[in-house]
């Protein structure tokens, strides 16, 4: 389309240098030019925690999966696939091989092998870091594939700048954090631009190519369900509006069969796809689609319509008897597992509170609040709505896909604040097929030639631009409008960049806070109390903390410990959880059962750092009280409510957590005014100040007081 | 019943009319059905240990089924869809799909 307008840049600039380009070569450059400034933007908008405080692996799941790298990058494939780690969960030990998805860690001792390969010889510790923005990169680059396959390059190119700061995606793959969703989002959008593909062009290919990506999204996520029920669930779409089309039908067939076979190579999902509820619908839908096939040939060949209803309704009733009879017998014997807690309680939001607290208490499931909503995602809400009335304009079968992917992942991203994660590119998508589509208009109108007031009756077929009426005041409306998304986008782009600065590159190992004078200090206890554990204390100590700092304990003190953030064995964690929240003699009858050497707890009384085991303390007794029932959440509460000051329950002032945690803060006076052992989170004066701990001493108590780790005193010599 | 029977005449007519590429690619496919039917019986007396090797047969078996059938629909002249495939390229790419299906049946009999 060589419009008459011609070159956009300059030509007298142009020819200064005396180069000269067509309007095609420009555009191939523009499009270079922003594809790879996307991508540069894409890496470096994740860079902050990284130029702030240090390379660091931040939280706590990134811990493990930095643990399972280095073992496989140390050791190799064998011994990472048959790994039996003894060094946590004393003394029942994990299967970590047939327990983990080894997607990311694969990738990663990938990367670090091709680097070493051609001697940049970073550290692993680097490579790790730096997985998740390579890949957010790699991401937008794929947003531009999908754009453009669904629409048209103009679109591509804007998702693919959108997806590059969409607040949503940046949550979960800023340097440092090293987590299954950094890799797990890129091998989604490939599977789907595969599958997209596959639909249109009807290729074998393209569908085995999209196997092969179904294959990386199952071996990194545990989110691979939504895709093994998404497609599924578009392909009853399209049956049901009529698209059926051959190329749907060797799509879907041969990506069904690849990736189910596939997926089955990892040890983690096993069976599943044959045994569990949640995977049964994607075989429930491939036999459905066979039928129809087998119909559709059988109607091609007979002419008269109801000799084809008879066959039809015989084909159909023996299909359907016989999938009953077989769906029946696997649910009667038990082969077919029901729908497991963890998704389960996306259908039913209210089913993990009651039955499952340790589902409940991870913070990450909770529902999504409209503010959180908002601060993920910004203006591309408001655009979504637009972008399906512009879908649906133009309805193609890429169209249907799109539409339905928003969907479904936009009310899953309301179940549970962590499936935001899912939603972004789909809202990156649609907002962009939006903007794209008004920009089009706008920008025809704003280069048709302006017509004469005279002539405005009969312009009809005259100008070239935009075909139909010319309203007064066209041009005025299209370059108010193209400003106004101009300004919009900048708004947009704005807001990202304030949230990934303030809110999502903190490291959540090293806390930072602004002192009076307005300077920066640093808390970096944890790993000031985890190194004092891996040089002071013997190699094979066993230390006992709250499940959350598992991880971290197992990386940064190399020791062993009982209970970590893979919450696989929740007897064990209630097990812990009954020692904390008993008194001392109680719980020193459990820690000597389960050979405990030091006890670390978390405290953040001194500095006001809110994420403490005396905030989590009633999870403890929830969890504790879900499996041994002498544990009663009421025993820890005043009247329904939770205090630490003087009103609190003697059960409660007398238990392990509090007394590790309050151990000497009796005597510390921490604001003027106030008395000693003012805690400055709960904002009370504790209850119980002077007390004296006969099972356990005090081994080390970070600078700030927010990691106390204790020693279990050895037996009385009896005589 | 004679509905049935007319049915079945007026198929077996339209069949003869199907060029003889494909019929010989239609043999196949039954082949493998068969196959397919014989292993779920054998599973039936015997019972499922070892489950991955029963899943890796069968699946050989209907993916094989499948892609044969992809096969066919992409070289049947009589579709608009795919004018531009040719059927070698449609072959080459069938050939993908079933070294890569067996490849990973191999490993999967265990």
């Amino acid at each position: 389309m060589t419009g008459k307008s011609g070159v956009a840049i300059s030509p007298l600039v142009l020819d200064s240098i005396g180069v000269k380009f067509s309007t095609k070569q420009l555009e191939i450059l523009l499009r270079i030019a922003i594809l790879s400034s996307t991508c540069l933007l894409a890496f470096s908008v994740r860079l902050f925690s990284v130029l702030r405080y240090e390379s660091v692996i931040h939280e706590f799941d990134p811990y493990f999966n930095y643990r399972a790298t280095l073992v496989l990058a140390n050791k190799g494939y064998y011994e990472f696939w048959n790994w039996f780690d003894h060094e946590s969960w004393y003394p029942l030990g994990r299967i970590v091989g047939g327990t983990v998805y080894p997607g990311l860690m694969w990738t990663a001792a990938n990367l670090y092998w091709l680097l070493q390969l051609v001697t940049l010889t970073a550290s692993l510790r680097e490579v790790c870091v730096l997985t998740a923005p390579l890949f957010a990169a790699l991401t937008a680059m794929l947003g531009y594939a999908l754009g453009a396959e669904i629409r048209d390059r103009q679109t591509g190119l804007l998702a693919a700048a959108l997806l590059a700061i969409c607040p949503g995606y940046i949550s979960r793959s800023v340097a440092g954090s090293f987590d299954n969703e950094g890799v797990a989002i890129f091998a989604l959008l490939l599977t789907f631009y595969f599958f997209i593909k596959a639909v249109n062009s009807g290729s074998i290919a393209w569908s085995v190519a999209a196997s092969l990506a179904y294959f990386y999204m199952a071996s990194a996520w545990g989110g691979y369900v939504f895709v093994i029920n998404l497609v599924p669930l578009y392909v009853v779409v399209m049956l049901l509006s009529g698209r059926f089309s051959e190329r749907l039908y060797i799509a879907y067939s041969v990506f069904y069969i690849m990736g189910m076979l596939l997926a089955m190579q990892i040890r983690f999902i096993g069976f599943q796809h044959v045994q569990s509820g949640e995977h049964s619908m994607a075989m429930v839908t491939f036999a459905l689609l066979q039928v129809y096939m087998l119909l559709a040939w059988i109607k091609a060949r007979i002419a008269d319509p109801a000799k084809f209803r008879l066959v039809m309704r015989l084909i159909v009733a023996a299909a359907g008897a016989l999938g009953m009879a077989a769906l029946g017998a696997a649910v009667l014997t038990g082969k077919i597992s029901p729908w497991t807690g963890r998704f389960y309680a996306l259908l039913d939001p209210t089913f993990a509170k009651e039955h499952i607290p340790i589902i409940a208490s991870v913070s990450e499931h909770q529902p999504t609040t409209w503010s959180s909503f908002f601060f993920d995602l910004h203006m591309l809400m408001l655009l979504v709505p637009t972008g399906v009335h512009f879908c649906f304009k133009r309805l193609t079968d890429a169209n249907v896909f799109l539409i339905l992917y928003a969907m479904c992942s936009f009310y899953f991203a309301g179940v549970m604040v962590r499936l935001m994660l899912v939603t972004a590119p789909a809202m990156v998508l649609l907002s962009s097929i939006a903007i794209s589509a008004m920009l089009t208009t706008y920008c025809q109108q704003l280069r048709a030639p302006a017509a004469p007031a005279a002539k405005l009756v009969k312009s009809g077929g005259k100008s070239g631009g935009s075909a139909g009426n010319h309203l007064e005041g066209q041009r005025e409306v299209a370059a108010g409008m193209t400003v106004g998304i101009f300004i919009l986008l900048s708004f947009f782009v704005r807001h990202s960049t304030w949230v990934t600065a303030e809110a999502y590159s903190s490291p959540s190992i090293v806390l930072a806070a602004k002192q009076s004078d307005g300077s920066r200090m640093l808390f970096d206890d944890f790993r000031e109390a985890y190194y004092w554990l891996r040089h002071n204390t013997p190699e094979d100590a066993k230390v006992m903390s709250w499940w959350d700092y598992g991880y971290q304990i197992s990386v940064m003190a190399n020791r062993t410990i009982l209970v970590d953030n893979n919450t696989w064995n929740n007897t064990h964690i209630a097990t812990v959880g009954r020692a904390l929240c008993s008194s001392e003699e109680d719980a020193y009858y459990i820690m000597r059962g389960l050979d405990v050497d030091y006890v670390l707890v978390v405290f953040g009384g001194l500095t006001g750092f809110a994420s403490d085991d005396i905030n989590k303390f009633l999870w403890m007794v929830r969890i504790g009280a879900g499996v041994f029932p002498d544990i009663r959440e009421a025993d820890y509460l005043n009247q329904g409510e939770y205090r630490i000051d003087k009103e609190a329950p003697a059960s409660f002032l007398n238990s392990l957590a509090y007394k590790l945690s309050f151990y000497r803060f009796g005597q510390i006076m921490t604001e003027h005014g106030k008395p000693t052992g003012f805690d400055r989170v709960r904002n009370v004066e504790i209850g119980n100040k002077d007390f004296e701990l006969d099972y356990m001493e005090e081994a080390f108590t970070s600078a700030n007081w927010i990691v106390r780790v204790y020693k279990v005193k050895d037996l009385d010599n009896r005589w | 019943m004679d509905l049935i029977s007319e049915v079945a005449a007026t198929l077996s007519k339209e069949y003869e009319k199907v060029p003889k590429k494909l019929k010989i690619i239609d043999v196949f496919l039954l082949f493998q059905l068969l196959t397919a039917l014989v292993q779920v019986c054998y599973v039936g007396l015997v019972g499922t240990f070892p489950f991955n090797s029963f899943l890796a047969g069968f699946i050989s078996c209907v993916g094989s089924f499948v892609l044969t059938v992809c096969l066919r629909i992409q070289c049947n002249f009589e579709n608009k869809d795919f004018k531009d495939i040719h059927p070698e390229r449609a072959f080459a790419e069938y050939t993908v799909g079933i070294l890569l299906l067996h490849l990973v049946v191999i490993t999967f009999v265990g």
